[in-house]
């Protein structure tokens, strides 16, 4: 903070584990995580707000030993310099010394040197999102001369991480993750259309094409139809699906189903799970891969925070493609090495990203919708929250555009739903499934933004009451 | 003990260095406004799983952000180096932002006025700063309690989680406005789980966030011990409690539970640049309208709502906003009436208003300010009406505790809210727990049917600490205040037969 010149990320990493090593810890990872990010926003045919950041943050996981095991002290701070990271060090093994024994204790992770070690951080800039912008003009020209409003998010940030622990492991991941979304509304906002798209970079991204989707789904709402709350047959659209399966995966740990808490658990069977149970006859898998084509993440953990998912002491842990669900029956729970020893299950730390394909999956969503006699057909959910974690019962919003199909069509609109579904249950009543493709959750892809689904048709989706908004 | 001051290594930051530094460049482009945010958080997490500590964090984060006001186009960047070179090409990007987004832009923002706060400081009401705690001693007492509920024969599972953030703020502005703030907000949380032959149960405890030290902890705005005490024997009866019947009742809502639904149905309701449609695309948008003030009948006549930044104790409590406004009280619904709105300097300037109450927050050094909620609570009623005249009041109906599940349509209309507990009503008395509740209901509809205000005997502030908006997301605390209250004829769910086919 005085002007002195910023220490490189790996040698900050170095310098930290140098300065665990003197202080006599127990261990200690240490991450640093550089971020760029750009971002704009847009509202009423207009931008609104922007934004140009960057920032770094030094995570020690520092290890002591103490009576009955090793404590453990996490901390993070904005360090610049080596005597910033050394007294950070030094305050974050002063915290696992006082700890008691960490129930999550396990060796650092060993390894070697990530050949792209010494490599500066990715960065981003508002070059990234001048393509954006540029086209953004015509959209807003379009949007008033055709009475609509358009409104909507573009951001791209480039995070770089690097992790090295006293195992000898020296791991850099950069991750760069985009997302855009348009939503249009029309007729005094009485109408309303959204689309997303998640992307690595924006070269994949196609605004006017994206706009045209708008301009199309407002077309669809022109005719205005009422329907009473009620059960439907229903094609949920990738955007969905990836929101429901999301709820899914953040709730499968392996101990919270071991401990009885969770839709996961075996029900009346203490301590067992559901694990190998079919949850649906048609052979879908769910999965997660870091190298899965245009969804490529960490091939390792990386975690400031201890959870049921993810361990501080597994840094560095290989997290490898694995399967959750296999020909549709329950084929993984997530573990971390210390969750994995309490419930007799793998060790499986999770990759960030989710992906469901159905053998022989075929066609688009509106394929499915040409397959439906009545019925509705979705574009995204929202406001997703859990009822009741047993059965993982989920209550929830439908937003900007319910379908009611007829004879494989769409022929008109009707009013947003409240509904209150099950992800696992309704798998069971999955009646088509169509081709994975990428895809952005609506809801909970700000979290989460790498995920491939396919379009499913299922039967009999809840919509508990009327939703009045548009 | 005395009062904690602003902290000496926030003040010894060169602040006065990086406004001269930044705010020299935004002038010399000609910038009709321009800010210097140095934001410094602190947050901090222990979350104990049946009394061993499961995860630990202490995040500190401090940055410099820059936003210019450059003909009617705002412009914003940031990063985490405080230093006068980082403030000056912070100051150019963010002009840059601005000048790249110019033929993008269709309304000139304004800014509505304010008067100059030159040099002041704020520190919120608390004694006990929390990080001065040692992150040991803190853990130890929340294994205390975890190892008091674990004896009981109940109790399979406790979870705990002490939420913290202590939060430093420096804003200086062309004018000539320079503030230096400080606050410390606090969060315990208790849940207690029993395994059933019917599945997991769960009851949490109703202590709410607050903007204090650890005084809280130690029982100064909320008895602790006293609440560990009886959770045990309300999970013991909710095992054994039946199904309700779903139908419409009668509900009396305890403020525990209430102030969720205030949140969501009046808090996000009232904002205004949600009713403009700033927020359209995420948040969404709201059914009040800024035509309705005065006019639009929000609720029954009992209805009378405040906004404010200036409870003592509230988690959205402070002295001046992000844009150098000083905070204020004010009233959202005036006997069940629309009366106001929440603003920020843009869109008061928008819509008319002389001036911002005061809204604007950014929840990091490296996000813009946006209009955040103000503590959004419910008045309580002039008389000495208890809880239990209430419930006395009622035939057939359920009494509410505690929030839970939540979730709301995109406008504000459609809710669905479950509860820690509900207790079946028969002939003016509590007949015992029913659980799998849910009640459903429509804003203008639901309090339109409010009935009965509890007085001040009756009145809790509650609130969250994880309220969302805008895009990039950011993440703010609030609390509300209310009475216990009577709602006449609400639909109430039952969730098991939601969830079956």
């Amino acid at each position: 903070m005085t002007g002195r010149p910023r220490e490189s990320s790996p040698h900050l990493v170095e310098a930290a584990l140098a300065a665990a090593a003197r202080a006599g810890c127990a261990g200690c990872a240490v991450l640093v995580e550089e971020t760029s990010t750009v971002n704009l926003r847009w509202a009423l045919n207009g931008l609104s707000t922007n934004g140009l950041t960057s920032s770094r943050s030094v995570t020690v996981v520092a290890g002591a030993a103490v009576p009955g095991g090793t404590g453990v002290g996490v901390l993070s701070r904005p360090v610049t310099d080596r005597a910033g990271v050394t007294e950070l060090v030094a305050d974050a093994a002063a915290l696992a010394r006082r700890a008691g024994p960490a129930e999550d204790a396990a060796p650092f992770v060993a390894g070697g040197t990530s050949s792209d070690w010494d490599d500066p951080a990715g960065e981003t800039g508002p070059g990234t999102l001048a393509g954006v912008a540029r086209t953004l003009g015509e959209v807003f020209g379009r949007s008033i001369s055709a009475g609509r409003e358009s409104f909507g998010f573009a951001q791209h940030e480039v995070t770089t991480t690097w992790l090295g622990t006293s195992g000898g492991l020296r791991y850099r991941h950069e991750q760069p993750r985009g997302t855009i979304e348009f939503t249009g509304k029309a007729a005094a906002r009485t109408r309303s259309a959204w689309i997303g798209q998640g992307t690595r970079d924006f070269t994949d991204v196609d605004v006017l094409a994206l706009d045209d989707e708008i301009t199309t789904r407002l077309g669809w709402q022109e005719r205005r139809l009422e329907l009473p709350p009620g059960r439907y047959d229903t094609v949920l659209p990738p955007s969905t699906v990836a929101d429901l399966l999301i709820y899914y995966f953040w709730s499968s740990d392996a101990r919270s189903a071991q401990e009885g808490r969770s839709v996961f658990s075996a029900p009346g069977s203490p301590g067992r799970t559901r694990l190998g149970e079919a949850l649906t006859g048609v052979p879908l898998t769910l999965f997660s891969d870091p190298d899965h084509p245009g969804l490529e993440c960490a091939g390792r953990v990386l975690t400031g925070v201890s959870s049921p998912m993810a361990s501080v002491f597994d840094n560095g842990l290989p997290s490898p493609a694995a399967d959750w669900l296999d020909q549709g029956a329950i084929a993984g729970l997530p573990t971390t090495r210390h969750t994995a020893g309490l419930t007799g299950l793998p060790v499986l730390p999770a990759a960030g990203n989710l992906v469901l394909r159905a053998d022989g999956g075929q066609g688009t969503t509106l394929d499915l919708v040409a397959g439906l006699d009545r019925g509705l057909l979705l574009t995204s959910l929202w406001y997703i929250r859990e009822v009741d974690p047993q059965t993982l019962l989920l209550t929830g919003l439908t937003r900007d555009g319910v379908y009611l199909v007829e004879g494989g069509e769409v022929i008109g609109t009707t009013s947003n739903f409240r509904f209150n579904e099950s992800p696992v249950d309704l798998l069971g009543r999955v009646q088509a499934a169509g081709e994975t493709q990428i895809t952005l959750a609506r809801e909970n892809g700000e979290w989460f933004t790498r995920t491939a689904m396919p379009p499913l048709r299922v039967g009999g989706y809840n919509m508990s009451t009327i939703s009045v908004a548009s | 003990m005395s009062e904690p001051g602003l902290d000496a290594d926030f003040l010894a930051l060169p602040l006065t260095v990086l406004t001269d530094a930044a705010l020299q460049v935004a002038r010399a482009a000609g910038a009709e406004h321009a800010d210097l945010r140095v934001q410094r958080m602190r947050g901090g997490q222990q979350v104990l799983r049946d009394a061993r500590l499961s995860a630990a964090t202490d995040e500190l984060t401090v940055g410099l952000a820059v936003r210019v006001l450059l003909a009617g186009v705002w412009g914003f960047a940031a990063t985490d180096e405080l230093t006068a070179p980082a403030a000056v090409a912070t100051a150019h990007r963010a002009i840059e932002m601005a000048r790249i987004s110019r033929p993008l832009v269709q309304d000139r923002v304004e800014l509505a006025a304010e008067p100059v706060h030159r040099d002041v400081r704020w520190i919120s009401s608390y004694r006990r700063d929390p990080f001065e705690i040692p992150a040991a001693q803190r853990a130890a007492q929340l294994a205390d309690w975890a190892g008091t509920l674990l004896a009981s024969p109940v109790v399979d599972h406790v979870d705990l989680s002490l939420n913290l953030l202590k939060e430093q703020k420096y804003y200086a502005d062309l004018a000539g406005t320079s503030i230096r703030q400080q606050r410390v907000l606090i969060e315990p949380e208790i849940r207690v789980l029993a395994v059933g032959d019917d599945g997991p149960e769960t009851i949490r405890s109703l202590g709410p966030p607050s903007a204090r030290g650890w005084e809280y902890v130690d029982g100064d705005g909320w008895d602790w011990a006293g609440e560990i005490a009886q959770l045990p024997g309300l999970l013991a009866e909710r095992l054994h409690a039946p199904s309700v019947t779903a139908g419409d009742y009668d509900l009396v809502i305890d403020p525990s539970n209430l102030w969720l639904t205030i949140h969501e149905s009046v808090g996000h309701a009232t904002e205004l640049d949600r009713s403009l449609g700033y927020e359209a695309g995420y948040a969404g948008t709201s059914f009040a309208a800024l035509d309705g003030v005065g006019r639009f009948r929000y609720g029954s006549e009992l209805m009378t709502v405040t906004g404010d930044r200036t409870t003592e104790h509230g988690c959205a409590t402070i002295g001046f906003d992000d844009e150098g406004v000083a905070t204020r009280s004010w009233n959202l619904i005036s006997d069940g009436v629309l009366a106001g709105f929440q603003t920020d300097r843009a869109t008061a300037a928008r819509c008319g208003f002389g001036a911002s109450n005061g809204c604007a927050y950014a929840d990091s050094a490296l996000t813009v300010p946006v209009q955040r909620m103000a503590n959004v609570s419910l008045a309580a009623g002039g008389e000495r009406t208890s809880t239990e005249d209430l419930i006395s009041s009622v035939s057939d109906g359920l009494y509410v505790v505690g929030d839970k599940s939540w979730s709301i349509d995109m406008q504000r209309y459609n809710f669905q809210f479950t509860a820690q507990r509900f207790y079946r009503i028969r002939g003016g008395k509590l007949a015992g727990q029913v659980k799998d509740a849910a009640y459903q209901g429509s804003t203008p509809a639901f309090w339109g049917s409010l009935r009965g205000l509890g007085g001040a005997g009756t009145y809790y502030l509650g609130g969250a600490s994880n309220c969302g908006k805008a895009q990039p997301g950011q993440s703010a605390w609030v609390s509300h205040g209310a009475p216990s209250t009577l709602f006449e004829s609400v639909k109430v769910l039952n969730t098991r037969a939601e969830g079956s086919r």
